[in-house]
């Protein structure tokens, strides 16, 4: 392995991270809004809010690992998608910035109030959306050349089917991860009805996901032909990841062990995910930058590997301690004791 | 839009960003260190005023954090979308520290959480306060490893530059650059002396506003006592980036002087107006830039004279560079008073007005820290790195800044107004009166 798929393999993990994390806290907010709408608060906003507390910060660093992570290894990227991708980003960044923040100000300061649940939610579904414009976007066609600089072409871009089926699947997904890890989480809680609810929302986004996911690697034949063959050619890792869908379909429908069922799951995902990398390999845009072509230099490889892996050290026994004390604490999740400030 | 107008804009958008976030950032480093000192003061005293003090500052802290985390977020990305061409650069060079800095800021958040949610789980209140420890080192890391990058941007070294391409590179000589002890130095140190007297502030204004509590006494002399040593530390650490600036960046020392001509025995100008080039109604403080630059009446400073005028930074930044020293030293002055003038019983100190001027130095303080950062940045100019790339060189070529200017004004105006909503209403429904009465229920109540 070289220095090359090292990084890039390393950052495609954290962006996997960011996802699964973040899919379920937008996912949170939304179902939390949702419910506030069919009248069904009662049963959902305790679930929701204990498991949020405690993370919200923590989701937003593995953004943050990752657009840094991504400018250090692979320099490059910031001329061609710093230039091209100011108006998403910066949508995606505002929308990020006012959940962030109205959450700690709902949670600490203010809470109970209606128009600012509805439009957490609303920002947490936008969120994917307007971020995974980057996916489409790195598929090529959409980005010219025009004196030296990449300019985006727009009307290409949202005119493209390949466009809108990658944003309903990145909202499918993220319901789907965020009610499937829900309901394990209820479960755990002891609440019965919020689980039978939460299984329901699991169940209901099984399927637009499923046939989104397939539906783009049929439009990417049309779209970019060289990326659908290299599909083809990891059509194990595909077919694994649809079996682990169906049996986490299959544990939610038969009301088993939850907490395997969101085991398949983060597999299904990380075959799906990692299958379309490695498919998308060696280009990180098409067809102007690969790994390659846009890799920094070896001494500051070198040193970002170290200090990668020394950073690693410190991060995962916390990461570890943290999950210890809320998400595998059987007192905390059920809600018997509250320490906070 | 024509390409100036990117620049334009973006340099627009960059400032506002900063501007706003650094009062967030700010807070957000000194303060996890005050709340440590005031939680560790309480175990060691037994006094349950600090540890309920730390409570309450951790739970305003969360507000600020969440701001300042957003806008961190924000910027982070900003930089690679209004100056794609300086980010190539700064990725091959000096990505090392910005790739830690989100280690430092992980650590930070994990940590955060897990102490903000086990108040009172552990007996030992020991523990507890371990679990911040993590929480002030995370935080004062991502200053430290932030301005590391900054520092470069004035001192780019550990790489060269043959035939237009970047040769050599070692990445640790990048980031221990000459300007970077002083700076590092500087940002920490002044965010937690700014910390230190926005605390002094709050609990100087609660006593004003009737509450003659003893927690709000205890407090003020607390922050002020901190707020007095880091000043100090402060003024000795400005005295070294005076002589870091007169070696490195003596074009930044002699535009933020007002020192045109290149000459021995120089004074320091403070204050006055440009008047066709000539500088009148100033204060002049004879040998002054002399000692600064050079710890030598006698030494020769360089002026602009030696620098060609399309590479001399604006003039006005004389008056930042004064606006930040005069506060520096007013905040010293007015903390060295109260402490001696607490301990020597002073009523003075203890007065009506002598509190109006503590509450006064939170605005003064977070003003001190915009200008030192204006004047760190404009001080700069026309340079995104010093004599490696102009900052027109750097900017996007897109047409949607001015565009992307009008939300992200709009929405620092929002987190602005909502964040200092959200901590008015959090501590007015909350008096600590009240509260140590439920903590003293509570501990009377319990049965078991």
């Amino acid at each position: 392995m070289n220095l090359e798929i090292l990084g890039i393999s390393v950052l495609w993990t954290f962006l996997f991270g960011y996802i699964l994390v973040g899919a379920i806290d937008f996912g949170a907010g939304f179902f939390n809004a949702y419910s506030l709408l069919t009248g069904k608060q009662r049963i959902l906003t305790k679930v929701i809010q204990r498991y949020l507390s405690p993370v919200w910060e923590v989701t937003n660093v593995f953004l943050v690992f990752f657009f840094v992570g991504i400018i250090g290894f692979f320099p490059k990227t910031a001329f061609y998608y710093g230039t091209t991708l100011l108006v998403p980003v910066s949508l995606g960044i505002i929308l990020l910035a006012i959940r962030g923040s109205y959450y700690a100000f709902e949670t600490y300061g203010a809470r109970g109030h209606k128009g600012y649940s509805f439009m957490y939610g609303l920002a947490g579904i936008l969120i994917p959306a307007s971020l995974s414009i980057v996916l489409t976007i790195s598929e090529g066609g959409f980005i010219e050349l025009v004196d030296g600089n990449p300019v985006l072409d727009y009307w290409l871009l949202f005119t493209s089917p390949l466009t809108w089926s990658i944003v309903v699947l990145s909202i499918a997904a993220t319901l789907y991860i965020s009610a499937v890890f829900l309901t394990w989480y209820a479960n755990k809680a002891g609440d019965v009805e919020a689980t039978d609810l939460l299984r329901k929302y699991a169940l209901i986004w099984s399927l637009p996901t499923i046939i989104t996911a397939g539906g783009i690697i049929f439009e990417l034949r049309r779209h970019n032909f060289e990326h659908y063959s290299n599909i083809q050619t990891f059509w194990p890792m595909f077919l694994i990841s649809f079996l682990l869908f169906a049996g986490t379909v299959w544990l939610l429908w038969k009301r088993h062990n939850y907490g395997w069922a969101f085991i398949l799951l983060m597999g299904q995902f990380i075959f799906a995910f990692f299958g379309y990398g490695a498919s998308h390999y060696p280009y990180l845009l098409y067809p102007y930058l690969t790994i390659y072509d846009s890799f920094t230099n070896p001494a500051m490889a070198i040193s970002l590997i170290v200090a990668f892996i020394l950073g690693l050290g410190l991060l995962i026994p916390s990461l570890v301690l943290l999950m210890r004390l809320f998400l595998f604490n059987k007192g905390y999740v059920r809600g018997k004791k509250d320490f906070h400030v | 839009m024509g390409n100036e107008e990117a620049v334009f804009y973006s340099r627009v958008l960059t400032e506002l960003t900063l501007s706003f976030h650094i009062i967030y950032a700010t807070i957000g480093v000194g303060v996890p260190l005050m709340i440590m000192i005031a939680q560790w003061v309480g175990i060691k005293k037994n006094d349950e005023h600090y540890i309920l003090l730390a409570r309450r500052w951790a739970r305003g802290f969360i507000i600020t954090v969440a701001v300042g985390v957003v806008t961190g977020t924000a910027i982070g990305l900003q930089l690679s979308l209004l100056w794609p061409n300086f980010m190539e650069f700064a990725g091959n060079v000096i990505a090392l520290p910005l790739f830690m800095e989100t280690f430092a800021f992980f650590f930070e958040a994990i940590f955060l959480g897990i102490y903000l949610y086990t108040w009172d789980r552990f007996e030992n209140q020991k523990k507890h306060l371990l679990l911040l420890v993590p929480v002030a080192i995370g935080a004062s890391f991502s200053a430290v490893f932030i301005t590391m990058v900054n520092a470069f941007m004035n001192a780019p070294r550990g790489f060269d530059i043959v035939d237009g391409e970047i040769v050599n590179i070692n990445p640790i000589i990048a980031m221990f650059n000459p300007a970077m002890p002083t700076k590092v130095a500087h940002v920490v140190i002044t965010a937690y002396m700014t910390a230190a007297f926005v605390l002094a502030a709050i609990a100087a204004f609660r006593l004003l506003k009737g509450s003659n509590h003893v927690y709000h006494k205890k407090a003020l002399y607390l922050t002020m006592k901190l707020g007095f040593v880091f000043s100090i530390a402060t003024a000795i650490i400005g005295d070294f980036s005076g002589k870091y600036l007169a070696e490195y960046q003596p074009e930044k020392l002699a535009a933020a002087e007002w020192h045109f001509e290149t000459q021995e025995n120089a004074p320091l100008v403070l204050l006055g107006v440009l008047k066709d080039g000539e500088v009148k109604y100033a204060i002049n403080i004879p040998f002054g830039l002399s000692m600064l630059a050079h710890n030598n009446p006698k030494a020769e400073v360089i002026g602009l004279d030696q620098f060609p005028e399309d590479e001399i930074p604006p003039l006005y930044i004389h008056y930042l560079f004064n606006i930040m020293v005069f506060i520096g030293m007013w905040m010293t002055i007015l903390s060295a008073l109260y402490w001696i003038g607490i301990n020597r019983g002073w009523k003075r100190v203890s007065t009506k007005w002598f509190r109006w001027l503590i509450v006064l130095g939170a605005p003064l303080t977070i003003i001190a820290i915009e200008s030192g950062w204006w004047l760190a940045e404009v001080g700069r100019q026309p340079w995104i790195l010093r004599k490696i790339m102009r900052v027109e060189d750097a900017a996007t070529t897109s047409g949607q800044v001015d565009l992307m200017l009008m939300l992200f004004a709009g929405l620092y105006i929002i987190l602005g107004i909502g964040s200092v909503v959200v901590l008015r209403r959090m501590f007015r429904n909350n008096p600590v009166e009240r509260e140590l009465e439920d903590r003293h229920m509570e501990k009377g109540g319990d049965v078991q």
